[in-house]
């Protein structure tokens, strides 16, 4: 009895390791389509982009209860992306989830696109509200959790904001708004790089003390390493049915040596031979992973 | 003559249509005894959201709100919404096409004795300027009425502006609004007047003064500024040959640039704006303010005769 018991422990634990190493090749191979795609259509906002990227593929591929084929299946959990401009991030999960063609990816910015420089909701299927002027976002997530809440709709609201973004005072109005109205559905996942376009968050806008900030603002707060993919999946599961800001401490560009906390990468790409350089480099990490 | 306020119908109405339509809710930034969402909060508590002193984030709130299936009216005061809330109701409102219709109360001069902080000449311009927003300036109670029951039974984004005073019911019982759609109210051949608001009722009293002056003055109700009537007003024009405009909005942006934009191509017509000449207002009485700034009925009668010489 008990070695079976362990036997399936085991299985148990092997699965979620298999698991974990396959959401760390994927999590890998955003970041080469990322890269990829910003420095094909010259344009996009790259660095912001790769700091996010392992929350969103966690998000997409493990957490989020969705359909890709009924983008408006009443009883998905919702995603919005209030930091808007890291929208390279969040077509590429949407294209490796199967919302649209993988090739659809390179028509980023480009005219006619429904992929826009920032997400337009008219135009894509699985954008929930469209979003690009920051601070917005977490507002109109907060009103989603309202109506599932009215309607006894199960289903949780994950919204993920920029650190910079919470310079916005609309920011800390939804965050109140949340918490008075007791909703126990929304998930705020604070991509907190610390960088915002002029510099470090701390130099622009000082922000800390953070974590106490959205504490007192009623929220269950908890910081994880925001590319540690078992602490990034074990926290957006535990925010399930309650209110928590999770601030996800990252690095800027991070996956690539030359990127990381270089600033001069937040709206834009590579050129040529970098893209080159870093698929070769994230290529080698990828052969690491086990 | 009957008065009432439109406010006080947009609260009533809002009552109403929550019995029918089990999927309206209402939101307020902290005015909602002034605005008058307070008859559907005690009607209907678990469909109000109060946002607090906080418009933004109520902007936001009823954007997503709305996406779970629902219509949401939020309100509060013109000078703080648009205003207030211009990049919430562009960038995730209107962009992302929410079933979300904004309705203002204590428009223009007629707020009174608070003051330039609170009469509002500019939101009609800020409205009318972005793209896919329905704007809607009820003259009355019965046309406040029938144009909210309009814009929540139309899926879309739309702005509808009402005032603080009690106003004359102009419109029979039996009135239908029509997006789109302007109203001759009194037909004439030497001037057209069109206005919107609490101005068609002192463009009626001028057409009165005027005809005693044997100037014959057609009258042109506006509600819907956008869509505007276009056949309606080129139709007009061309008959009276002049056209003045009146609202209690600035002169810059609102109806009246919506008028001259619809005869820009027009030759040989007269077009003179009535409203407020780009400036802020003031403390007073409504009646004090309508003298002062040129938009009471006499004021109206005294523009047009240096047009019409009989």
């Amino acid at each position: 009895m008990l070695n079976t018991y362990n036997n399936n422990q085991n299985c148990i634990i092997n699965t979620y390791k298999k698991k974990l190493i396959t959401l760390k090749k994927q999590a890998n191979i955003a970041r080469q389509k990322i890269i990829k795609v910003t420095t094909e259509v010259e344009s996009g906002h790259l660095a912001g982009s790769l700091s996010c990227i392992d929350i969103l593929v966690v998000l997409y591929f493990m957490v989020l209860k969705h359909n890709p084929k009924k983008p408006d299946w009443e009883k998905r959990d919702r995603f919005i992306l209030s930091k808007g401009h890291a929208a390279p991030a969040l077509y590429t999960v949407l294209a490796m989830s199967g919302y649209f063609k993988e090739e659809e990816l390179y028509t980023l910015r480009k005219i006619n696109s429904r992929l826009q420089g920032h997400p337009d909701s008219k135009k894509l299927p699985g954008i929930e509200i469209s979003t690009g002027s920051l601070g917005q976002g977490l507002s109109a997530a907060v009103g989603m959790a309202l109506g599932y809440k009215y309607d006894n709709n199960n289903g949780q609201v994950y919204c993920l904001v920029g650190d910079g973004e919470c310079d916005e005072g609309q920011i800390w109005e939804a965050a109140m708004f949340a918490s008075s109205k007791n909703l126990e559905n929304i998930t705020v996942i604070v991509d907190r790089n610390k960088y915002q376009i002029d510099g470090r968050t701390e130099e622009v806008l000082k922000l800390e003390p953070f974590a106490s900030k959205w504490n007192s603002f009623g929220w269950k707060t908890k910081e994880i390493d925001g590319h540690n993919l078992e602490e990034i999946l074990e926290s957006l599961q535990d925010s399930r049915g309650r209110r928590v800001a999770i601030i996800a401490n990252t690095v800027k560009g991070k996956g690539v040596s030359f990127l990381e906390n270089n600033n001069k990468y937040h709206s834009k790409s590579c050129c040529r031979e970098d893209c080159e350089e870093a698929i070769n480099e994230l290529c080698k990490r990828l052969e690491l992973i086990e | 003559m009957n008065l009432k306020s439109t406010r006080d119908s947009y609260g009533e109405t809002l009552v109403e249509l929550g019995e029918i339509n089990k999927d309206l809710f209402v939101m307020d930034a902290d005015l909602s005894m002034s605005t008058k969402t307070c008859f559907f909060a005690e009607k209907y508590p678990e469909k109000f959201f109060n946002a607090g002193v906080a418009e933004q984030n109520m902007i936001g709130i009823a954007s997503g709100l709305s996406k779970t299936n629902k219509t949401v009216v939020v309100s509060t005061l013109a000078v703080f919404t648009p205003g207030r809330s211009y990049d919430q109701i562009r960038n995730t409102l209107v962009h992302s096409n929410c079933d979300v219709k904004i309705v203002v109360t204590h428009a223009g001069l007629s707020v009174g004795k608070d003051g330039s902080s609170h009469q509002s000449f500019e939101d009609i311009a800020l409205a009318r300027v972005i793209p896919n927003l329905n704007v809607i300036v009820p003259c009355d109670a019965i046309e406040t009425k029938a144009a909210l029951t309009t814009a929540i039974n139309t899926f879309g984004p739309f702005y509808i502006r009402l005032g603080r005073p009690e106003v004359p019911i102009i419109n029979k019982k039996d009135y239908k609004f029509k997006l789109g759609k302007g109203l001759i109210l009194r037909e004439g051949n030497d001037v057209t007047m069109i206005g919107c608001g609490i101005m068609v009722f002192e463009m009626l009293e001028a057409a009165k003064v005027l005809e005693k002056g044997n100037i014959s003055a057609e009258v042109i109700n506006m509600p819907s500024i956008k869509p505007i009537d276009k056949d309606l007003i080129r139709e007009c024009a061309k008959k009276t040959g002049l056209v003045f405009t009146c609202e209690e909005h600035s002169i810059i942006g609102g109806l009246g640039s919506a008028v001259l934009e619809v005869l820009e191509e027009e030759k040989n017509i007269i077009i003179r704006r009535i409203g407020i000449k780009d400036t802020f207002g003031e403390s007073g009485l409504p009646k004090e303010l309508f003298e002062k700034y040129g938009l009471s009925a006499d004021k109206i009668v005294e523009s047009i005769k240096r047009y019409v010489h009989k």
